[in-house]
């Protein structure tokens, strides 16, 4: 019934890593370099539960690790979003290109 | 089943492109959430119902919710009219571009040309695996042999965000404090929210302790 | 007595009879039509029941507030009020504000009643009549829920007001914070039952858990009324203050949809709180006495049950003051979040003696009182504890604050008291017998 193949699952994971991969290199504002980062991470969660169904349901390594992933990613937006709007607060931008002083 | 993965993949990715490259951040943000739903949809299609709850709940439910406050909290930059993108944004492009050939290019080595290798296709039934794979999950988060490691240091890890990410963000002056407490709110709440994944999973330990107990 | 298990009345599954309405489709097909039947019959069921809601809410606080409410329109308990009510909206005018962001703008009013019916899929009404059967049940409300939170951003920022902007941030700290006691206290049921599906929750119980974890139910109880923004918590649309907080801007039939979602999600949380704290469809003294209940009794719990937690919901509307924003969230952090955090470990600890032990009706029976106990302990110890720290800031000695609202009461009906000519002495005085309070 379920006839997709499981390489299906990887081309679109890799194609969200690198659009996330992308969004990371390409934008100025900090705000959307973090999405973009999530993106990748959510790419990477899909490989890990795709090769859980696909190679091994019976263990829930694969679903036990994305979780790690997931409070990883969660951890990082809240520190990052943190810091992010310190920065806006001291600086008034949050254009990376623009925050290039070590000491401020 | 194909058909729909391919729409769902599709809308995944077109709203995966329109968060990187929409110049209004919030409608960014948005595409953004329309992503993660796409990626739940695809983990449904895995059989793996939790994951998917845990994506709405915590990508959705916290995370977005995170940045959006983020990006109104700094939206007088929204409206102004400089660039979206960096000087730098066509390497980028090719870098990821090149990033995805090499990507495929494994990916075909591995499954494509040789279709047989073990996991290429869907295992069928496996009925009951699917069904225990959340009390599964749980007993592996708390047996020592298995994952309790990581999974205690990961709690650490989200108390350690927690507290730096109010400390970080709490002003000097507060000149503000209306919008200060919203931000600690939100950022202890999505805090909470990733902790409580933890719990679902760690109280599911009891169901596997009844009959070990005999 | 039920033992035709061909009679309809008797199992309330509508499965065979749908499936032999298509006789002729592919197995596939007719499985997929079943459930599209069975999904349009639960929404629409949900849908037209806010009509009775509303005429009744406003019957009820009516009745409390000693009026009469609505009797003119259809018959004599004027029960065509909200017919008419609807009618209105529906005929109104689409509006889109200038300058709002027209997707959010309009995206926001269907994705909320989206999330409110997509609740209903894991709700057991009786034993078979649930649309499906999630080993994560309660999971995946809670996930559901959270999305909701999107919805108000969308049409707060959409709507290009400033005022429905601070209204939606404020309903999202609300909701947010609010999240973090009902998901903790819906673990302790949890924990109780080994499960997370509904179904399960309803018949792992021996008696309903109002009676075993009492302390997590008010929790649950409290935090549900934040969650669909009633009163005392409503906040979010306090008319006095900031206009209609996030959907100022709405109007016509866009605005119904946020009514009539936050109806929707009240009788939803009426409908959990039922199944998970009251057993839900199960009639428990019936089994006792009589054997297995008849499908059509249980339906009829399963309403009895809800209707009566939704009478309460209507019951603290009528009763309690509109908290501040500021009150809102300290009751929150620290109180209930403490007292849930603490909640969940002592369960955890407690039922952690009667894991392996043969369930005789003795393990049911010292389970229960073990549990009662300590909640009634945690419970009381909580209220003491809060009364002493209230009594430290002067906040809350009831006779001191009876006080202050006799003489506020006195002041205002003084007639001398707007006199600028003279009376300040015992003006002052009266004042001045009243504790100063910030």
């Amino acid at each position: 019934m379920n006839a997709v193949p499981i390489s299906w699952y990887l081309i679109v994971a890799a194609a969200l890593f690198c659009i996330g991969l992308y969004g990371l290199l390409s934008r100025r504002n900090a705000v959307a370099m973090l999405m973009a980062v999530e993106l990748s991470l959510n790419a990477v969660n899909l490989n890990l539960v795709a090769f859980w169904r696909y190679v091994d349901p019976g263990r829930p390594a694969g679903i036990a690790w994305a979780i790690f992933v997931l409070t990883v990613a969660a951890a990082e937006a809240a520190v990052g979003l943190a810091l992010v709007i310190s920065i806006y607060r001291q600086r008034d931008s949050v254009v990376t290109e623009e925050l290039d002083v070590l000491k401020y | 089943m194909q058909i729909v993965f391919i729409i769902v993949s599709a809308v995944t990715l077109f709203a995966g492109i329109q968060t990187v490259s929409n110049r209004n951040l919030f409608h960014a943000a948005l595409y953004m959430m329309l992503s993660f739903l796409g990626v739940a949809v695809l983990y449904g299609m895995l059989e793996s119902a939790f994951m998917a709850a845990t994506q709405l709940l915590v990508y959705i439910g916290a995370i977005s919710i995170l940045v959006i406050f983020a990006i109104m909290m700094t939206r007088r930059l929204m409206q102004a009219t400089e660039p979206a993108f960096n000087s730098q944004w066509q390497w980028g492009g090719v870098a990821s571009m090149l990033l995805f050939v090499l990507f495929v290019t494994v990916i075909s080595q591995v499954f494509v040309v040789n279709p047989n290798v073990q996991g290429a296709f869907f295992p069928p039934a496996a009925d009951e695996a699917i069904r225990n794979s959340v009390v599964d999950l749980g007993v592996s988060f708390v047996s020592a042999d298995q994952y309790v490691l990581a999974f205690e240091l990961a709690s650490v890890l989200l108390l350690v965000a927690l507290v730096g990410a109010i400390i970080v963000a709490r002003p000097d002056v507060p000149d503000n404090e209306m919008e200060e407490a919203v931000v600690v709110e939100v950022v202890e709440s999505a805090e909470m929210e990733a902790e409580l994944v933890e719990v679902e999973a760690a109280e599911e330990e009891p169901t596997e302790a009844v009959p070990g107990g005999h | 007595m039920c033992v035709d298990s061909e009679n309809v009345l008797c199992t309330l599954d509508f499965g065979p009879i749908l499936r032999s309405l298509f006789p002729n489709a592919s197995p596939a097909l007719a499985e997929a039509l079943v459930d599209i039947i069975s999904i349009i019959t639960v929404s629409t069921f949900c849908l037209l029941i806010v009509i009775f809601l509303i005429w009744l809410e406003r019957k009820v606080i009516a009745r409390m507030q000693d009026r009469i409410g609505p009797n003119r329109v259809g018959g004599r308990f004027g029960l065509g009020q909200t017919v008419a009510d609807v009618a209105k909206l529906l005929t109104k005018e689409f509006v889109t504000p200038y300058g709002a962001d027209k997707a959010a703008y309009n995206i926001a009013p269907f994705l909320i009643v989206m999330t409110a019916l997509l609740m209903w899929a894991v709700m057991p009404f009786t034993a078979n009549m649930v649309g499906v059967d999630l080993n994560i049940g309660l999971f995946y409300i809670l996930s559901i829920s959270s999305v909701s939170v999107v919805c108000l951003l969308l049409a707060g920022w959409g709507s290009n007001n400033k005022y429905a902007l601070l209204g939606a941030f404020r309903s999202v700290a609300q909701l947010v914070s609010y999240e973090v006691p009902m998901v903790i206290s819906l673990l302790v049921p949890i924990i109780l039952a080994r499960t997370m599906s509904l179904n399960g929750i309803a018949e792992a119980q021996v008696i309903p858990y109002l009676f075993v974890v009492p302390v997590s139910a008010l929790i649950f109880y409290i935090s549900a009324l934040a969650e669909t923004g009633r009163t005392p918590f409503d906040l979010l649309e306090a008319e006095s203050e900031i206009v209609a907080g996030f959907h100022v801007e709405y109007g016509g039939m866009k605005f119904g949809m946020f009514f009539l979602a936050e109806f929707v999600s009240t009788l939803f949380m009426s409908a959990l709180f039922a199944t998970i704290y009251l057993g839900g469809y199960r009639f428990m003294i019936w089994e006792a006495l009589i054997g297995p209940t008849p499908a059509i009794l249980e339906l009829v719990m399963f309403f009895v049950k809800m209707f009566a937690v939704y009478f309460v919901f209507i019951w603290v509307r009528a009763t309690f003051p509109r908290v501040r924003i500021d009150q809102m969230l300290n009751f929150n952090w620290k109180f209930l979040v403490p007292l849930v955090l603490v909640l969940i470990l002592s369960t955890a600890l407690v039922d952690g003696l009667f894991v392996g032990q043969d369930e005789t009706s003795a393990w049911h029976f010292w389970r229960i009182v073990a549990h009662l106990g300590f909640n009634l302990l945690i419970g009381s110890g909580a209220l003491i504890w809060a009364r002493r720290n209230a009594a430290a800031r002067g906040v809350a000695k009831p006779e001191e604050s009876m006080r202050v609202q006799a003489g506020a009461l006195v002041e205002g009906a003084d007639p001398h008291g707007h006199d600028d000519h003279g009376h300040h002495d015992d003006h002052h005085g009266q004042t001045a017998a009243v504790p100063a309070h910030d």
